[in-house]
């Protein structure tokens, strides 16, 4: 799936960010983020609501300008060019008002591409090549999920964004969901991946960061976060005692 | 999805151009004449004769010779003997033949408030209308009709103008439409007498006042100067209206009745 | 109140009898106001699309604008093609008045507005929805307009309907530029004015009522096909 010349690959080096600030009015709700992610693997974004997850994903994905800071991939500059290259898996799927396979079609249409066969290949990946023919918005809430991930992997990303993707899901979708996303991870793609679940972030962080009010709390490897997080912060929220 | 619908279009609308045959002429009259269904009496003789296919557009006599003026047609049949003198005297057009007369009646309603009944002389009738101050509908839009009606008008000495709104109403629009309004609000109002026994909505309107020779209607026909307006298809509407002045056409306009009574009296100087 | 049991006896006769006058005006009517609706879709869909889509200096004027001109009085519209296809006008070379080209071209400039008008706010309501992620795909502006139109095409239906509707009701522009030529420019609405003006009310009524009946023939249908698309989650 992963293109050879892709930029991760290429500098050894995924997202880095330089002195982040986000405000807007008299708020600010990023401030003084400096982060360089690893290449490949899983990076959880963790943090309580309000923390600036969501918002830091938009911004390393460009759809937010940046009050201050840098961001770069592979050590380039953000752009549309290189945005183009990663695909973003919303909370709450943004399907159009077609089938599930135009839906597929859709994105490849746009990229340029009409490939019957890499559309099949990514509903198949998700389980939906059977529903292909049914309305897009006819389909249960995981599987409307899974067909946003189809379309999100059949372009083929250098990098994988998803915004609580499993947060209103039933058990059995939310499983399914985290088994595409390790399979995808371990052929190469950079998954930035913002969850509220403990347990999931367990399940499938590499490395973790995580935001307190606007800030970066910290950012270490799974196994370092999880048993010995450094930040109070962090201790706090993994003992289900922070409210912010 | 798009250019096919483009496609569609556009086929749509070279199909509706050429509707207009390349020997069908325009005629601009008035409504008075196309609404007592002359024009559908003359017009299947004449393109069985010649072949010419006759489309008439009808509207005030004013409006027919501005769209004249404009080239909007080949012939121009109207009746308002000054004004089409004037259209040939510059240049607009060949030259205006009488081709027939009918002739101008006040209709209004039954219990005649001014008790103009059964009068003959058009300014007395007028003026006691006047005086009594009952409702009367003028067309307003200066039309044949309405130019008539202002000449008797003026005749009587009396500027109905100067009521308007009051008990004189002009309503701006046709014939038909006045004589509506005339009904609906009981008003007397001069009409010619085709489009009075062509008229449905007659109600207890009855024919008031009728026969002087001041309310004589006569009808004019002229081509529209080829050398001024070059779209127009002069020998074909030069056809037309040799054949109205002709015996045959004379004759096609002398034998058009409605319920039996002639409407129009041909009177082309032969 | 005889007149209008007179109409609709009068209506059903011809209905009936398959008038050939009437079949010709009805679908003259039909031909006139249907070319106009879709030319004004092609013209007013994308226009709609492009408003709803962008910001910029000014906006709220044109908005403003495109929205006063849905109420162009018919006859306004009529005299300013008049004046142009006019023999003496600047396209008078055309040869178009009197055409139902001309009356096409007059109910085009009619209902344009109200078509780009109303899209522009079905649009952006969808684009609310649809446009992080439109701008997360990287879509092109055209391709954001596309795929817009597309998937509000149920929703747009009943815009083009609401053009339709104005287009085959209004008298005053077909009059003026198409002339109410028998056999060649009259349409529904210049022959009921005609019979108005002929004093015959219970014909122009009848005319009225087959009318009335076409245009809700054509909302009924379209009603059909936005319940079917509702079935299917589309709209």
């Amino acid at each position: 799936m992963t293109d050879p010349d892709s930029i991760t690959q290429q500098s050894g080096m995924a997202l880095r960010v330089r002195d982040l600030a986000f405000r807007t009015g008299a708020l600010t709700l990023l401030d003084g983020i400096d982060l360089s992610l690893q290449p490949t693997g899983i990076t959880v974004v963790m943090g309580p609501n309000g923390a600036g997850k969501s918002l830091l994903l938009r911004l390393v994905h460009g759809l937010a300008a940046p009050t201050k800071g840098e961001i770069s991939w592979g050590g380039a500059l953000l752009s549309p060019m290189l945005t183009r290259r990663q695909s973003l898996v919303f909370q709450k799927p943004v399907l159009l008002r077609r089938s599930v396979a135009a839906n597929v079609d859709f994105i490849l249409r746009a990229r340029g591409r009409r490939d019957r066969r890499a559309r099949d290949a990514a509903l198949a990946r998700v389980g939906l090549s059977a529903e292909a023919a049914r309305p897009a918005r006819r389909l249960s809430g995981g599987q409307q999920q899974r067909l946003a991930l189809a379309r999100a992997l059949v372009t083929g990303p250098d990098v994988l964004l998803m915004d609580e993707p499993t947060a209103s899901l039933d058990p059995a979708s939310v499983l399914m969901i985290e088994r595409i996303v390790t399979d995808t991870a371990a052929q190469g793609t950079k998954i930035l991946f913002v969850t509220h679940d403990i347990g999931q972030a367990r399940r499938l962080a590499d490395d973790v960061v995580f935001l307190q009010s606007g800030r970066l709390a910290e950012y270490s490897p799974a196994a370092r976060f999880f048993d010995t997080p450094r930040s109070e912060a962090a201790q706090a929220y993994l003992a289900g005692r922070l409210r912010v | 999805m798009f250019s096919r619908s483009v496609a569609i279009i556009i086929a749509g609308m070279t199909f509706a151009a050429p509707a207009l045959a390349q020997d069908a002429i325009i005629v601009q009259s008035t409504t008075s004449t196309a609404n007592s269904g002359l024009y559908d009496h003359l017009l299947p003789i004449f393109a069985e004769e010649t072949g010419i296919d006759v489309n008439v557009v009808a509207v005030g006599t004013g409006q027919a010779i501005k769209n004249a003026r404009n080239c909007d047609g080949d012939v121009l049949l109207v009746h308002a003997k000054p004004a089409e003198e004037k259209f040939v005297e510059d240049g607009r057009g060949v030259s205006r033949s009488d081709l027939m007369y009918n002739d101008f009646i006040i209709v209004g309603p039954g219990d005649d408030p001014a008790g103009v009944r059964g009068m003959e002389d058009v300014q007395t009738a007028l003026q006691q209308i006047a005086q009594t101050g009952a409702l009367f509908a003028s067309r307003g839009d200066d039309s044949g009709t309405h130019k008539k009606e202002i000449a008797l008008w003026s005749d009587t000495g009396i500027d109905p103008t100067t009521a308007s709104g009051g008990w004189y109403r002009e309503t701006g629009s046709g014939m038909g439409a006045t004589l509506n309004a005339a009904q609906g609000m009981a008003a007397y109002a001069m009409t010619d007498r085709a489009t009075w026994l062509s008229f449905r909505n007659k109600g207890d309107f009855d024919i008031l006042v009728q026969g002087d020779a001041d309310m004589f209607n006569q009808y004019g026909v002229i081509l529209v100067n080829p050398a001024v307006c070059p779209s127009v298809k002069a020998e074909a509407g030069q056809a037309f209206i040799d054949w109205l002045l002709s015996e045959a056409g004379q004759g096609a306009i002398a034998a058009y009745t409605l319920d039996g009574e002639q409407l129009f009296f041909p009177n082309a100087k032969g | 109140m005889s007149d209008i049991s007179d109409a609709l006896h009068m209506a059903g006769q011809l209905v009936l009898h398959r008038d050939a006058d009437l079949i010709e005006i009805v679908a003259l009517s039909l031909h006139v106001s249907l070319s106009a609706v879709a030319i004004a879709c092609l013209v007013g869909l994308p226009l709609g699309a492009l408003l709803a889509i962008t910001r910029f200096p000014g906006r709220g004027a044109v908005l403003t604008l495109v929205n006063a001109l849905m109420g162009l009085p018919p006859v306004v519209v009529g005299l300013i093609v008049y004046l142009h296809l006019s023999r003496a006008g600047p396209l008078g070379f055309l040869g178009l008045l009197y055409t139902p080209t001309a009356m096409i071209i007059a109910q085009t400039i009619l209902i344009t507005p109200i078509v780009a008008a109303l899209s522009r706010q079905v649009l952006e309501d969808l684009h609310a929805e649809y446009a992080d992620q439109f701008r997360s795909f990287a879509l092109s502006r055209r391709q954001t307009m596309q795929a817009l139109i597309w998937d509000a095409r149920y929703s747009l239906l009943t815009v083009a309907l609401a053009g339709f509707g104005r287009a085959v009701a209004e008298v005053g522009a077909v009059m003026i530029v198409g002339g109410n030529i028998d056999h060649l420019t009259r349409v529904m609405t210049t022959a009921i004015a005609l019979e108005t003006s002929r004093g015959d009310l219970a014909l122009a009524m009848a005319l009225g009522m087959v009318l009335m009946a076409l245009a809700l023939g054509v909302n009924a249908a379209v009603h059909g096909v936005r319940l079917t698309a509702a079935r299917q989650a589309h709209a």
